[in-house]
């Protein structure tokens, strides 16, 4: 309770000095509108419709650029990570070309897409790609070997054992790629999104740029916040299911 | 090919294993008959470890002869449970028999675990995660067992528990099993021959004539560890001056 309370203390301070210091004029309200504007804003655009389809759009980008960047790097990881050949093919250029950064592709990206729909899914993939499939490569490789060797003496096919050792043994490091992944995905949306748009939340921004609505700015600034925390708390939820055998460690 | 009576069980012939340069096995022969419980003795390095693990089937790059049965189980010194299936499904991996949730319980009720089929492995104390090793490796009804060093990374108490456990499921199943160790007590209390291996070779085999039950202090075990500790070139009392 008092845990609570003391952990609520600093936000609830720092909102109402922000609505304070904004309504008592310290703060020009075409930088810093106060949180109730903000909020007014939030109401508004909800009630109207914008806010609701700027965050669909925006999602589906998110979630279509996770899939395809997260479905190459898993392949490509468990090629790499399983197969030998697939590791000397594979692993040597991937890490070779992490060391580029994709966001500073943007110009080039958009000389290949234009700047439509392809260049912000393909800028999301390419930041979900390389954790998930770094992360992939480690998992599979760190495998304690005497499982594997175990699993072999029990009479388990090379499939067999990729699906009741390798796998399940890779997980935890998938999860941390994956979390990974989705923050560097919100990311590559947003610098994406600043790439000109017909729509979505980084459009809805930049519009309300043009128009001085900072309330409007603030906003899909917290909106971008709050959709990263709740697929970080997604992911912890299936993490916790799918790993329920580390909780152990803790109840024995 | 040596020719194989209808007791034999395991024969190897003229084993040869080397890692880079360094000779490991130098030529071993090797053979255990039906029920038969061997001992493998020898200091570290000396590969006993290594020829378990071929005769496993674990290591492809060996040389000469070997043939083992199919049917065969490894149990190894550190438990390798898998941390993410819980106790049955370890015991059951592999088993794909109809009965297989009646052998994994009867298997782990053997072992003294019978209401432990649903804990994860890192819930168990290492005397336990060892029994599920030990299920998970009798409910494949093996003619062979092959263990390394099983209980070398127990307690001195566990392991008294555990060896007096093998006797027992010896005594009910009558498998043969090749045992991997170097404390001499275990291997004399536990098998029917002894092999001492030294330089890549066996240098000495040792049948053990004591009455069950045995114990440390049963007539005859005091030369007999003598005459083994003296093979493997170990003072046997704190005494004896280094040689």
């Amino acid at each position: 309770m008092s845990l609570r309370v003391r952990r609520l203390t600093t936000p609830i301070v720092l909102l109402a000095v922000w609505e304070g210091t904004a309504r008592a004029g310290v703060l020009a309200p075409d930088k810093l509108p106060p949180p109730s504007a903000v909020l007014e804003a939030a109401w508004r655009l909800s009630r109207d419709g914008t806010l609701g389809a700027s965050l669909l759009d925006s999602l589906q980008r998110a979630v279509l650029g996770l899939l395809i960047g997260g479905t190459i790097a898993l392949v490509l990881g468990a090629v790499a990570g399983l197969v030998r050949a697939g590791d000397d093919l594979v692993d040597p250029t991937v890490q070779a070309a992490r060391m580029l950064p994709h966001l500073g592709l943007v110009p080039l990206l958009i000389i290949w897409l234009g700047i439509g729909e392809s260049l912000k899914v393909t800028l999301v993939a390419l930041g979900a790609f390389f954790p998930i499939y770094l992360n992939t490569y480690a998992g599979i490789r760190d495998i304690d070997e005497g499982l594997v060797e175990a699993a072999r003496t029990c009479g388990l096919t090379w499939s067999e054992r990729v699906r009741h050792v390798v796998l399940p043994g890779a997980m935890p490091s998938l999860f941390l790629g994956l979390r990974l992944a989705f923050s560097a995905g919100w990311l590559s949306l947003v610098v994406g999104e600043q790439v000109n748009g017909q729509s979505g939340l980084g459009f809805m921004m930049m519009e309300a740029r043009e128009f001085s609505q900072t309330e409007v700015v603030v906003l899909g600034l917290l909106v971008y916040a709050l959709l990263g925390l709740l697929s970080d708390l997604a992911l912890r939820t299936g993490e916790r299911r799918l790993l329920a055998w580390r909780r152990g460690l803790r109840a024995a | 090919m040596a020719t194989r009576t209808a007791s034999r069980l395991v024969e190897a012939a003229g084993v040869r294993r080397s890692f880079g340069g360094t000779v490991v096995l130098d030529g071993v022969d090797l053979a255990v008959d039906r029920g038969e419980v061997v001992a493998l003795l020898g200091a570290s390095g000396s590969g006993k470890s290594t020829l378990l693990r071929i005769l496993a089937g674990l290591d492809g790059e060996a040389s000469g002869t070997v043939s083992v049965p199919a049917s065969r189980a490894v149990v190894f010194q550190e438990h390798r449970l898998l941390p993410w299936k819980r106790v049955a499904a370890n015991v059951a991996l592999g088993v794909r028999t109809r009965d297989a949730a009646s052998r994994t319980a009867a298997a782990l009720a053997e072992v003294g675990l019978a209401d432990r089929g649903d804990a994860w492995p890192a819930e168990l104390s290492g005397g336990q995660s060892q029994r599920v090793a030990i299920a998970r490796a009798l409910i494949r009804r093996p003619e062979l067992l092959l263990l390394d060093e099983p209980f070398g990374a127990l307690d001195a108490l566990n392991r008294l528990k555990m060896q007096a456990l093998f006797t027992r499921l010896r005594a009910v199943h009558g498998f043969a099993a090749l045992l991997v160790t170097h404390d001499v007590d275990e291997a004399i209390l536990l098998s029917d021959r002894l092999l001492v291996l030294d330089g890549g070779r066996v240098i000495e085999a040792i049948g053990v004539d004591l009455d069950h039950p045995r114990a440390v202090d049963s007539p005859g075990f005091a030369a007999l560890r003598r005459r083994l500790l003296a093979l493997l070139r170990v003072p046997a009392t704190p005494d004896d001056a280094p040689s």
